[in-house]
């Protein structure tokens, strides 16, 4: 894709909305509000990428269920840690073992 | 009142018939007895091509339903029909259409669940969904079936509704029955229901919206209220669409009808086609001097408590008659009747009546035989059985 559409700034109900303010049924009214949501702080796990070994192969790219694996269109780039809730896919599928798995306390700052 | 077509219709091809002038974009069924004959007769329609809907055959009632929520989501007018296990097996999906209000009609011919296994008439199927969120209409004959459809898809429709509906008749008893029923030329009726036109729907893309999303203890109970508030609209709303009808039908859609209630000692209570039954029992009844009358509820979800305690209030004793039981509780409208007048200053007496589970007959004989009871004042806590043998 060569550009992205417009993606909500921030939520389309405010926090703590009653029940007169929200969309009915649930609803949400603006597109692609998930980004919003940054499921990387569920993250037990980091993956880490050892860009010597990485052979570009894009496996880690078409398995991540996050879409949290980053390319500029022709090489697989970085992780995206904001959404990356650290399931470890990648690692298991790169056929180089150019992804680890570390565990996040050994990252706390 | 316009010049209408009578026809010898049954209970379900009344239904059908009422389909085939909404002509919905899209229904999907699964056959059960006694539903069977109005998507049957509804398919023909289809392969006829004398409707524009895509009817999808799926594999159980669970997926049909659950093509009604895409459907529905998606922006389309959509209309189906069940009974018993079938809806039943449907009770998961019924509350996301209701919980995502989704605007559904459903023709329900009434039928008794399993087990034992049973494929005749009583209202344990949908009584048991009326907690569901979804509004309930019940239809005395297949005449009321007919326009409780046509009132059913505006009332389900209405932007401050936006409810799915289910009207029910009773299986066989009605929906298998012929009578001369009137239908309204196809172009009036097509008018009063006009187009359905959502204000936010899956397939626009130039407004992208998600549909059922997780809610979790964040904004769940918001949501459930705004229902609720959904619900409330829509007893006024039933009225005013009922009005707009009426001057297409020249009948009256009132919450109920009351007959023969304004002077009444007793008072019976009972809902689709036992109602009419009760009626002739009245009309004998009065011609002997006695002052009995029959309240039927049309309206059952949401449920119209103040306006049936005013029609109540004044009568001695009343007879509530259900065709459901709630197990280890009070039966259905009898609760629903104990409730209305729990915020009346006159509290006439109240009698629970059981009858016709999994289709026992019940005749005049047996409602005459009530209203003599209740005339004699025998009126107790406890639940009393009509037509069972002990």
């Amino acid at each position: 894709m060569d550009k992205y559409p417009e993606f909500p700034k921030e939520k389309h109900v405010k926090k703590k909305a009653g029940w007169k303010e929200i969309p009915i049924g649930g609803m949400i009214t603006k597109a692609g509000s998930s980004l919003l949501n940054k499921t990387g702080t569920w993250r037990a796990f980091r993956p880490i990428k050892d860009d010597s070994k990485c052979i570009h192969c894009f496996m880690c790219y078409v398995h991540c269920p996050e879409n949290a694996i980053r390319s500029d269109g022709e090489k697989v780039k970085d992780i995206d840690l904001d959404y990356c809730k650290g399931c470890g896919i990648c690692a298991r599928i790169c056929p180089v073992k150019a992804i680890t798995m570390k565990e996040e306390a050994e990252f706390n700052e | 009142m316009n010049e209408k077509k009578i026809l010898p219709l049954t209970g379900a091809y009344a239904a059908a018939e009422a389909m085939r002038q909404i002509n919905p974009d899209v229904v999907a069924a699964y056959p059960i007895t006694p539903q069977t004959p109005i998507v049957e007769r509804f398919a023909q329609f289809v392969a006829d091509g004398i409707v524009d809907t895509e009817m999808i055959r799926v594999e159980s009632e669970h997926s049909a339903m659950s093509a009604c929520v895409g459907a529905s989501a998606a922006g389309a007018r959509v209309m189906t029909a069940t009974s018993s296990a079938g809806l039943a097996l449907m009770w998961e999906v019924l509350g996301v259409a209701s919980g995502l209000r989704l605007p559904i009609v459903m023709n329900i011919a009434n039928r008794a669940l399993s087990a034992p296994i049973n494929i005749h008439c009583d209202h344990s199927d949908s009584m048991g969904a009326r907690d569901l969120s979804w509004i309930q209409i019940y239809s005395e004959n297949a005449q009321e079936v007919y326009e409780h459809n046509l009132l059913a898809i505006r009332l389900a429709e209405h932007k401050d509704v936006l409810l799915p509906v289910m009207v029910c008749q009773d299986g066989f008893i009605t929906s298998h029955g012929v009578e001369n029923v009137g239908i309204f030329p196809d172009d009036i009726v097509r008018n009063f229901v006009g187009e359905y036109e959502p204000e936010k729907f899956l397939l626009n893309i130039n407004d992208p919206v998600t549909f059922g999303p997780l809610e979790l203890t964040d904004y769940y109970f918001e949501t459930k209220r705004q229902q609720e508030e959904a619900m409330d609209k829509a007893r006024k709303i039933f009225l005013e669409i009922g009005k707009e009808l009426s001057r297409i039908t020249g009948r009256e859609y009132g919450y109920f009808e009351a007959y023969e209630t304004k002077d009444a000692d007793v008072i019976i209570v009972v809902m689709n086609s036992t109602a009419g039954t009760a009626k002739v029992v009245v009309d004998r009844m009065r011609a002997d001097g006695k002052k009995v009358g029959v309240l039927k509820i049309r309206l059952f979800r949401p449920f119209p408590y103040e306006e049936i305690a005013d029609v109540l209030k004044n009568a001695k004793v009343i007879g509530v008659l259900d065709r459901s039981m709630s197990f280890g509780a009070n039966a259905p409208i009898y609760s629903e009747i104990k409730n209305s007048l729990y915020d009346s200053e006159r509290k006439p007496k109240l009698q629970s009546y059981i009858f016709g589970l999994g289709g026992r007959e019940i005749y005049e004989r047996d409602i005459e035989k009530v209203f003599e009871e209740l005339l004699e004042g025998k009126v107790s806590n406890k639940k009393k059985y009509v037509g069972l043998r002990e």
